[in-house]
């Protein structure tokens, strides 16, 4: 699960890790009372969406006044932003922070998410702050610094040397700040379960002083039961409906814009079947794993969400059944078909636990559009044709 | 012969006595494998399916000689199950419970590593050694006994692939489930060589997936140490950047980690790579004759 900028923040708070001041508004008129508040005098006006890129899009701006303020959070609440990670339809802005202006002398980069060829977590650092830092890693691999930290001895002075000196950082009582910002950092990270954490720009102030202009912060979804508080973060409006709805389902769904549905049981098979249709010439219209718990109820579901996408032709059903039993897939289907106007072919392949009974359940059904498969390939090879047409 | 479990290793299950520590207990007891007893906290002296229920690994591991653990419970409670299995001298914990938290499964794959217990998993199907023993949730029914062995980050793709082998008339000596998760025990690189020395594995398939770089490291691998053919598919190859398919595993951030990166690694060090999943068989039978 991720957060918004201003939430983020209000976590590095908690734990003192430096941030200018800010305040959410989520209309105009607080935008500008918020700006009073602060004091000035100057301001920035930040959109507040899930997605990097923010200020090249348009989302980040400069006030100098309060009128300015106004001007600024009329235009960019209600906007859609499109940045280079929102995609071409982009995000509508519908809460904008107000932040004081910085006094801005260096800009660094600093995250922390897990190394997993370590098994640890592992601290990465960079003197080339707002940039894009995948783009440091391709060309200058050499200016990110990395520092795992391992869990079982936590936070030692020679990581915080490590980052300093990598950072060139010599003055004493900037190096102390750094190194309590990132040892800080880690523990934050650490306690409440983040997947990630990044900074970027985290700034040098023409006084010395370290602060964390931006903050991102994702979290470990299987943690988040022992974390009511970031639970109560969540912003669904930042969460596609269809994939939202389909997780309360236990279903794992992802738009994509090709032509046939798919409906697959485990994350590997689904994406397997997808490489098998393209390699057919077809084109899958999403990603759907029905998990290891389907039942009629979650089938039918996940028919009624795949049919929401008006490009779907067609319909392969793919599952190997070890935990799921392809009985409980057959009701499923049978199910569908009298919950939701399944108006296009359904091809269906059952394998596994309890196989042959579900084809049982198919053929005395005698459904006109559910063409059985005998396996992944024949699946497939019918499905890009029925999706054709051809079938 | 076979890799890891054969029908003379004796196993516990921990979360024995829930629902789905029952059912696949039973399944298992089915299939052959030799499950000595298990362990529920507050239910030790009981019975449970005929074998005996304990307090704690300890007492279950003193009263059976087990060596391996089957790993059953909720998410919340794994990384704690998994430390007391390392501490009491299990050999392997097989984990299939999925959900489990990242931060727990760092400290207790730790605590593994210091213990020298191995690991499978979380959220996997487990491991299984053809018409021998099973310990997990895959259907049995499908793994034939032959000369293949199968390493996948997928349940149900490892399913999909031992059903062709064994459907091209050729069997699995030992088929070993990883997951896909951010920390995973046993992987490609400890397996591979598990496998070049099992005289009875004659090829090798290995099914991986877009994230990490766990592939890329066994090309490496196979490309200095491994001599039996090797047969590989990767999942993802359609799969958009950027979006997360199900499993933590399957991110893919700018180049590290895509299928045509592993594919070709995994090519250049000489092995078969399909396109599709649907192939895999057919691969098979090609490099065995």
């Amino acid at each position: 699960m991720n957060i918004h900028e201003y939430q983020a923040k209000q976590i590095f708070q908690k734990y003192g890790v430096p941030t200018p001041k800010g305040i959410i508004a989520h209309s105009v008129d607080e935008a500008v009372e918020n700006a009073k508040e602060l004091g000035g005098p100057v301001w920035v006006v930040k959109a507040q969406i899930h997605a990097g890129g923010r200020g090249l899009g348009g989302g980040v701006k400069l006030a100098k006044s309060l009128d300015e303020v106004r001007t600024l959070a009329d235009e960019i609440l209600g906007m859609t932003l499109v940045t280079h990670q929102t995609g071409p339809e982009g995000k509508l802005v519908q809460k904008v922070y107000i932040e004081d202006g910085a006094d801005i002398k260096d800009e660094l980069y600093l995250s922390v998410v897990l190394d997993r060829a370590a098994e640890m977590p592992i601290i990465m650092a960079s003197t080339e702050g707002g940039m894009d830092i995948e783009t440091v890693a391709e060309k200058t691999p050499e200016k990110i610094i990395k520092v795992a930290v391992d869990p079982a001895f936590g936070f030692q002075g020679y990581h915080g040397r490590e980052l300093v000196f990598g950072l060139d950082i010599t003055d004493k009582a900037e190096q102390k700040k750094m190194i309590q910002f990132a040892q800080k950092l880690y523990k934050l990270y650490m306690e409440n379960d983040a997947e990630m954490i990044e900074i970027n720009p985290l700034i040098k102030t023409g006084s010395g002083d370290f602060l964390a202009l931006d903050g991102k912060m994702g979290f470990d979804d299987s943690a988040l039961y022992r974390h009511p508080e970031i639970e109560a973060m969540r912003d669904i409006t930042e969460e596609d409906p269809d994939e939202r709805e389909a997780s309360q389902y236990g279903l794992s769904y992802i738009a994509l814009d090709g032509e046939i549905g798919c409906m697959v049981n485990g994350a590997g098979l689904a994406m397997g079947t997808m490489d098998t249709i393209n390699y057919m010439g077809g084109t899958p219209a999403n990603f759907l794993d029905v998990g290891g718990t389907a039942n009629a109820e979650t089938v039918a579901k996940g028919f009624e969400i795949i049919l929401k996408n008006p490009n779907v032709k067609a319909i392969f059903v793919n599952i190997f059944g070890g935990i799921v039993r392809c009985d409980r897939i057959a009701n499923g289907i049978l199910e569908a078909t009298k919950l939701v106007d399944v108006n296009v072919p359904v091809i269906v392949r059952l394998d596994g636990t309890n196989a042959p009974e579900a084809a049982e359940i198919l053929k005395n059904a005698n459904i006109d559009n559910v063409i059985a498969a005998t396996d992944l390939g024949d699946g497939a090879a019918k499905a890009v044709a029925a999706a054709k047409g051809e079938l | 012969m076979s890799i890891l479990v054969n029908k003379d290793t004796k196993v516990i299950v921990q979360g024995f006595t829930g629902g789905e520590g029952t059912f696949h207990a039973e399944q298992c007891m089915a299939y052959g494998t030799n499950i000595v007893g298990g362990v529920t906290p507050g239910k030790g002296g009981q019975v449970h399916l005929g074998k005996p229920v304990f307090n704690t690994v300890k007492e279950a591991v003193a009263a059976t000689g087990a060596t391996v653990s089957m790993v059953f419970v909720p998410p919340a409670f794994v990384g704690d199950a998994v430390m007391e299995a390392a501490s009491a001298g299990i050999d392997l914990a097989v984990i299939i419970t999925e959900g489990a938290p990242v931060r727990d499964m760092q400290a207790a794959k730790a605590c593994a590593v210091k213990n020298g217990m191995m690991t499978i998993g979380p959220n996997c199907p487990g491991v299984i050694t053809a018409e021998e023993c099973k310990i997990g949730i895959m259907p049995g029914n499908i793994f034939k006994k032959g000369n293949v062995g199968l390493i996948s980050k997928s349940g149900t793709l490892t399913y999909e692939g031992a059903n062709q082998v064994c459907n091209e008339g050729y069997g699995i000596t030992t088929a070993v489930g990883i997951g896909g998760d951010p920390i995973i025990g046993l992987s490609y690189k400890q397996l591979l060589p598990m496998f070049e020395a099992d005289p009875e594995t004659e090829a090798i398939v290995m099914i991986g997936e877009i994230g990490g770089d766990l592939e890329i490291q066994a090309a490496k691998f196979i490309k200095e140490n491994i001599t039996k053919p090797v047969v590989a598919f990767i999942a993802g190859q359609s799969a958009p950047p950027g979006k997360r398919m199900g499993h933590a595993g399957a991110i893919i951030s700018g180049s590290a980690g895509t299928a045509k990166e592993k594919m070709d690694a995994l090519e250049a060090a000489g092995v078969k790579v399909v396109i599709s999943p649907a192939e895999i068989g057919k691969a098979v039978k090609e490099v065995l004759s």
